[in-house]
């Protein structure tokens, strides 16, 4: 069986946060991700406030203070997976969604 | 049409759905299980005249595709990914024994519709791959560009090859929610069939009302157990029947009350509350009817009516009052209070009419309703300004048509 790479990508909503007291569920969540073979990697994301974007496309590099797009939704955390396909890693995103109380993103890889 | 062109035109219709399924699991691809069925059918058409239609003309179909992909995937394996190419071409695997019912068409069907997709691009998708119209055809209903349309069913495709959407009937857990999703697209080809919006188009789509009904019975066939299904077929074909007498000969909408109930199509009519009748006796026996169920039902108490003074009105606000729990949805209580209005009055109607204005102001059918039964009140002023925003929000032209006229009769 092939497996797919899916990015699975939690979405805050700076003016509908989710709730706070969610990190002992992830945790559960995560340990059952690894014992069922689906959990590549994951990370929760420091405020958006903490980004640096660097454009160093011109004659020098450019450091600007902030993430590269303001807007109201913003990337909390991500996982990556590994599934047979979609209809599993989807199933995985809904209990994630719950779980953590915010949107959930299933992207494929290349 | 010569017997031959017939015989294509009937194999298309009856087998297309089955070789591009047939395909799509050799072949785990549905660009290449369309483009080579395409061929087949081309080759079919070139060669059944001199040749003869051959005996079993599906599996004929199927051969002559599986050849035209395979000799596809050759002359294109010398610059693309060679190994894949050819594990598609060796893999004769037996398909996995995955999900309640094991049926080629039926995970096409659950393929097209998947909810990933976007809902215009589960309709284009399914009216190609399962319907086997072609693109200018769907493009044509719907009133989009042939480019647009063309643009969405490749995005979908590339959509299900990139993500792996897969290929099979889902689990038995998942089954009734997806055919749920299913349903939903048939019904909305149908509707738009049934009331097409546009100026430039037929107020009625019988192409479209056709496949969609075709489709159902398809699905009826495949999941025979499932309630909805056989309920959405009963709707459709309790809704279809009476389609000669909806449209008069000036292009204007009939209403049901005004409509030649004798130019209804009494086989249609037949079949449907036969289906009705059936999921009656499945309630009774404890089955929970859903939506289309009730639907049905209530087209069928319509349709047993002789005579429009003959309809049963409390049986037909029954059926809306356990639609109405099962979805509380404005549009559902904009209908109950039309079956009100003939047991209890315009007036107790009206106010429940007037209720629902802040959810419906943008929908025809509101004013249009209200518009109606202002009228009925004697209240024609306000009656005309109902139906000049009925006229406004209107889409498809013989209901344009119909709501001047009544617009015009007032004074």
């Amino acid at each position: 069986m092939i497996l797919m790479r899916y990015l699975v990508s939690v979405i805050d909503d700076k003016s509908d946060p989710g709730s706070t007291d969610r990190q002992p569920a992830i945790s559960a969540f995560n340990e059952r991700l690894i014992d069922e073979g689906y959990w590549v990697f994951a990370g929760g994301l420091a405020d958006t406030g903490t980004a640096t974007v660097i454009d160093n496309r011109g004659e020098e590099a450019v450091f600007s203070d902030g993430p590269f797009v303001e807007s109201k939704e913003y990337l909390a955390g991500i996982w990556v997976w590994e599934a047979p396909d979609l209809d599993v890693a989807l199933r995985l995103a809904a209990e994630a969604s719950r779980v953590c109380d915010r949107k959930i993103e299933v992207r494929p890889f290349q | 049409m010569n017997d031959v062109e017939e015989a294509v035109t009937r194999v298309h219709r009856e087998e297309w759905a089955r070789v591009v399924a047939a395909l799509t699991r050799r072949f785990g691809d549905l660009d290449i299980a369309e483009e080579a069925a395409a061929e087949a059918f081309a080759t079919a058409v070139q060669r059944w005249p001199t040749d003869g239609v051959p005996p079993n003309p599906g599996a004929w179909l199927t051969t002559t595709a599986v050849r035209k992909a395979i000799d596809r995937i050759r002359r294109e394996d010398k610059r693309d990914d060679k190994h894949r190419e050819a594990q598609m071409i060796y893999d004769d695997d037996p398909p996995e024994p995955v999900g309640a019912i094991e049926d080629d068409r039926l995970r096409l069907i659950f393929t097209c519709c998947h909810p990933a997709l976007a809902v215009r691009a589960r309709v284009a998708l399914t009216l190609r791959m399962v319907g086997g119209l072609t693109v200018p055809e769907i493009a044509r209903a719907f009133l989009v560009a042939e480019t647009t349309l063309e643009q969405r069913i490749t995005r979908a495709k590339a959509k299900i090859k990139a993500a792996r959407i897969p290929y099979r009937v889902p689990s038995a857990e998942d089954l009734p929610a997806r055919v749920t999703g299913v349903l939903a697209v048939l019904y909305l080809v149908f509707n738009e069939g049934y009331l097409a919006t546009g100026p430039g188009t037929d107020p009625l789509r019988h192409d479209l009302t056709a496949e969609a009904i075709r489709l159902t019975r398809l699905i009826r066939v495949l999941l025979p157990d499932d309630g909805e299904a056989a309920g959405l077929l009963a709707l459709m074909l309790l809704t279809e029947a009476r389609r000669a007498a909806r449209v008069s000969a000036g292009g204007e909408l009939v209403s049901l009350a005004e409509q030649d109930r004798g130019a209804w199509d009494a086989a249609l009519i037949a079949e449907g509350h036969r289906l009705v009748r059936e999921r009656l006796a499945a309630a009774a026996a404890g089955a929970a009817p859903g939506r289309y169920q009730i639907l049905a039902a209530i087209n069928a108490v319509h349709t047993s009516a002789g005579d429009v003074r003959d309809t049963d009105w409390s049986q037909v606000l029954a059926l809306y009052d356990q639609l109405i729990r099962l979805d509380p949805s404005p549009i559902v209580a904009l209908n109950r209070a039309i079956a009100v209005a003939e047991l209890d009055g315009p007036q107790v109607a009206l106010a429940a009419v007037d209720r629902l204005g802040d959810t419906l102001a943008g929908y025809h059918a509101y004013h249009a309703a209200r518009a109606d039964l202002l009228r009925r009140l004697g209240r024609s002023r306000e009656s005309r300004a109902a139906y000049d925003e009925a006229i406004e929000l209107a889409g498809n032209s013989a209901e344009i048509a119909y709501l001047t006229r009544r617009r015009d009769q007032l004074r």
